[in-house]
C-alpha cells in the first residue's frame, strides 16, 4: 500500500520535474535526485540551494532538473535512468541509499557523468562526494559539553550506517574534550524525514532528561520539539534559525554550491574525471551557522576549536580513541584515516547505547 | 524516576490524541454499518488544509475549523459513492486514501518548510503546578481534553441517547430500521460525516500541535491504526481511549526503551500494537454472543431500500 503510494507520488513528481524544464541544446544539462523535498530546510534543502547557486554562476550555459522525493533503493533507478534519458548529461543522486542504483544507471549511460553523494563505490563515469560532516559534530559536542546543565544531550539518528556512527563518535569525543562528564544517550528512528516521530525522538529524550538535542534526520520537527520546551538543540544541514531563534545553538550547514559550479565547469570544458572528494570545513563544504544562545567564551572557544580545525590543527579523531570494549582503536599522538572513518562502524568508549546490527 | 513517568505520560497522551479523534469518528461511521477505510486520506487532508489555513492567517482555531470542515468535505465524496452510488465501500475508501495523499502532497507543495506558532499546553497557575498530578491532570495541549470530551460524549450519545440508538439501529439492521421508517441513508450519511470531520480533525492536530509543520505523508500510517483501534476497542468508544495510550504509548516506549539503552529491538516493540490487535480479533470471532452485542452486523454492507 504505502509503497504504491510511494511509486504514485513518484510518477507524479517526475512528471511534474521533467515537463517544467524545456529542452534546449546548447546547454548542459544538470540533473539532481533528491530524497525529501527541497523544502525540508535539511538535507534537500541544502543540495537544492547548490543547485541554485549553480544556476545562478553558471547562468546561460547550464539548465537543471529535480526529482523530489525519490526513495532510496531500486525504486530510485527509473528516476535516474529517466534524468539520463533526457538529455542530462550530468547527474547528481544525492543520497547514499542511490549508490547501487547509480552504478547500474552509469553502466548504461556511459557518456553520462554521475555524482553520487556520500557513497563509497565509483566507476569510470561515477565519482562520489561527501563532506566532513563529523567536523561540525566535534564543534557542536564542545558546545554541548559547555552548555549542558544536565550532562545529558539526546542524538537522534538514522539509520546505523558509518556516516551516522561517526557523526555520533565525533560528538561524543568533542563533548568529552571539555566535559567528561557528558552522557550521549542515542536513538534510532529508522528514517531521514518523518516529522512527527523525530519530534516523538525527541520528546523521549527531553523525558529522560537531555536538555540538549541533536539530529541526523532532515527535518525541523526535532528542533521545535526542543524550542517548545524551551531547551537547546543544533540546526542540521541548513541554518534553522529560523525555527528556533532562541533554541538553535549552530548547525552544521552543508554548502554543496561550489562543489556543483566547479564539477559542472569540468564537464564543459572536458576535464571531468572520476573523483572521490571528502571535503571538510578546510574547503568550505561544511560550514558552521553562527554561534547563538550561549555564553559568550562558549561562543569563543567554539570559534576557536572551528578554526583549529580548519586550520589543520586539531582533528576531531585524534588518539587516544577507544572502542566500548575499552580497546584502543586510535593509538595516542596518531590519528584515524579516512579508511577507518569512511567505515566506522563502532562507538568510541562513552556512547551510552549499544550499535544496532 | 517519577518526572520521567510523567513526562512519559504527557508524550504519550499527545501520541494517543490524533488516534482518539480518528478512531471515535470512524467508530461512529462503523456503528451506522459503514466501513471508511479512507481515514488516512482524510487525515492527511485535514493536516494540509488547516496548516495551510493557519499559514494564511496566523488563527490557530481557524486552522482546527479548517482541518474539521474538509475532512468532513472528503468523507462526503466517499459517502456519494457509497451510499447514493452503492459503490463498494472497501474499494472506495482505500480509493480516498490514495485521493487524499496525492492531494494533500499537491496541496502542500508550497507549505512545505514554512513554520506556525503551536498550539501550546495549557497553564493554570496553582493547579498545573500542583505536584505529581499537576501536569498530568492541567498541563496538555486543550486538545488533549477535546479529544477525552468527544470520546466521552460519542459514549454517551449511542448508549444513552435516541438517536444514539436509532444509529446503532441503522448499523444492525438497515431494512428493519427502515422498515420502521427511519432515514437509513441520511443517518449513514451524518454518520460517515462525523467520521470524516474527526480525522480531519486528527490530521489537523498532528501539523498544528504535534509538530508545527507540514510534512508530505506525515500521518505515517496513523489513519491505519485508528481503522485497527476500533476493532481493537471491539467498537466501545470507552475502549478506545485505552487503545489509543496503548497504540501511540508503544512508540513512545519504543523509543524510551532506546534512549535508556535497553537493547529491546525497536522494530518489536512497533509490531506490538498490531500483535495486540489480531489477538483481540481471534478473541472476539471465538465468542459468537460478544460480536453480536458490538460489531455492527451490517458493517461494510450497501443499503438498497426494499419496498
Amino acid at each position: 500500500m504505502k509503497k504504491l503510494m510511494k511509486l504514485t507520488a513518484i510518477a507524479l513528481a517526475s512528471a511534474l520535474a521533467l515537463t517544467a524544464g524545456t529542452a534546449s541544446a546548447d546547454k548542459l544539462k544538470v540533473g539532481f535526485i533528491y530524497l525529501g523535498p527541497p523544502g525540508d530546510h535539511g538535507w534537500t534543502y541544502a543540495h537544492d540551494q547548490g543547485r541554485l547557486m549553480l544556476e545562478k554562476e553558471l547562468g546561460d550555459q547550464v539548465q537543471t532538473t529535480y526529482v523530489e522525493n525519490v526513495p532510496e533503493g531500486p525504486d530510485s533507478e527509473r528516476a535516474i535512468a529517466k534524468l539520463a534519458e533526457t538529455g542530462h548529461e550530468l547527474i547528481f543522486t544525492t543520497s547514499f541509499g542511490y549508490m547501487e542504483p547509480t552504478l547500474k544507471v552509469a553502466k548504461r549511460f556511459p557518456n553520462v557523468k554521475f555524482e553520487h553523494a556520500t557513497g563509497y563505490k565509483d566507476s569510470d563515469n561515477v565519482s562520489t562526494y561527501v563532506a566532513r560532516f563529523y567536523e561540525g559534530r566535534y564543534v557542536q559536542g564542545v558546545i554541548a559539553g559547555k552548555v549542558s546543565k544536565t550532562n545529558t544531550i539526546g542524538y537522534i539518528a538514522s539509520f546505523p550506517i558509518p556516516e551516522v556512527v561517526r557523526g555520533i563518535n565525533a560528538f561524543l569525543l568533542g563533548a568529552h574534550s571539555v566535559n567528561p562528564d557528558i552522557k550521549v544517550k542515542v536513538v534510532w528512528v529508522y528514517t531521514w524525514f518523518d516529522p512527527p516521530k523525530e519530534a516523538d525522538a525527541a520528546k523521549v529524550l527531553m523525558d529522560q532528561g537531555a536538555d540538549i538535542i541533536t539530529q541526523h534526520t532532515d527535518s525541523t520537527a526535532a528542533l521545535q520539539a526542543a524550542a517548545e520546551r524551551g531547551l537547546y538543540a543544533f540546526g542540521q544541514a541548513s541554518d534553522m534559525i529560523h525555527f528556533g531563534p532562541k533554541t538553535q545553538l549552530t548547525a552544521n550547514v552543508n554548502n554543496w554550491g561550489p562543489y556543483y559550479i566547479a564539477r559542472a565547469k569540468a564537464v564543459l570544458d572536458g576535464t571531468w574525471s572520476t573523483a572521490n572528494t571528502w571535503d571538510g570545513m578546510a574547503e568550505g563544504m561544511v560550514v558552521m551557522a553562527p554561534f547563538t544562545n550561549m555564553p559568550a567564551d562558549v561562543a569563543a572557544l567554539a570559534t576557536k576549536t572551528a578554526e583549529s580545525i580548519r586550520s589543520g590543527n586539531l582533528h576531531p579523531f585524534t588518539g587516544p580513541i577507544r572502542n566500548q570494549a575499552g580497546e584502543v582503536v586510535v593509538p595516542a599522538g596518531a590519528v584515524a584515516d579516512d579508511g577507518m572513518l569512511a567505515g566506522m562502524n563502532f562507538y568510541v568508549e562513552g556512547v551510552d547505547d549499544k550499535l544496532p546490527e | 524516576m517519577t518526572e520521567l513517568i510523567i513526562a512519559s505520560i504527557m508524550t504519550m497522551m499527545t501520541a494517543a490524541t490524533p488516534l482518539v479523534f480518528a478512531a471515535t469518528g470512524e467508530l461512529v461511521a462503523e456503528k451506522s454499518g459503514v466501513l471508511n477505510l479512507g481515514v488516512e486520506g482524510m487525515m492527511l487532508i485535514g493536516a494540509v488544509f488547516g496548516f495551510a489555513a493557519v499559514t494564511l492567517t496566523g488563527e490557530p482555531l481557524l486552522g482546527l475549523a479548517v482541518g474539521i470542515l474538509t475532512g468532513l468535505f472528503a468523507s462526503m465524496i466517499f459517502a456519494v459513492l457509497t451510499l447514493s452510488l452503492l459503490s463498494n465501500q472497501v474499494a472506495t475508501g482505500l480509493a480516498l486514501t490514495i485521493f487524499g495523499t496525492g492531494l494533500s502532497a499537491l496541496v502542500g507543495l508550497d507549505y512545505v518548510g514554512k513554520t506556525i506558532e503551536q498550539i501550546r499546553a495549557i497553564y493554570i497557575p496553582v493547579l498545573t503546578d500542583l505536584p505529581i498530578v499537576g501536569r498530568l491532570l492541567f498541563g496538555h495541549d486543550p486538545l488533549v481534553y477535546a479529544g477525552i470530551l468527544i470520546l466521552g460524549l460519542t459514549h454517551w450519545f449511542l448508549k444513552h441517547t435516541r438517536w444514539g440508538m436509532i444509529l446503532r439501529a441503522v448499523g444492525d439492521s438497515d431494512q428493519s430500521a427502515h422498515a420502521i421508517g427511519y432515514p437509513v441513508i441520511a443517518i449513514r450519511y451524518a454518520a460517515v460525516a462525523f467520521g470524516g470531520a474527526m480525522a480531519g480533525l486528527g490530521g489537523a492536530y498532528l501539523s498544528l500541535v504535534y509538530t508545527p509543520l507540514w510534512a508530505e505523508h506525515m500521518t505515517a500510517g496513523r489513519g491505519w491504526i485508528a481503522l485497527a483501534l476500533v476493532v481493537f476497542a471491539s467498537w466501545r468508544p470507552t475502549r478506545v481511549l485505552l487503545g489509543a495510550v496503548l497504540f501511540g504509548g508503544i512508540t513512545i516506549l519504543q523509543l524510551n526503551a532506546q534512549a535508556a539503552g535497553l537493547g529491546i529491538p525497536a522494530s518489536f516493540m512497533s509490531m506490538l500494537p498490531y500483535i495486540a490487535t489480531i489477538v483481540v480479533l481471534v478473541l472476539i470471532s471465538r465468542d459468537a454472543t460478544r460480536i453480536r452485542l458490538n460489531a455492527p452486523a451490517c458493517l461494510g454492507r450497501p443499503f438498497r431500500a426494499e419496498r
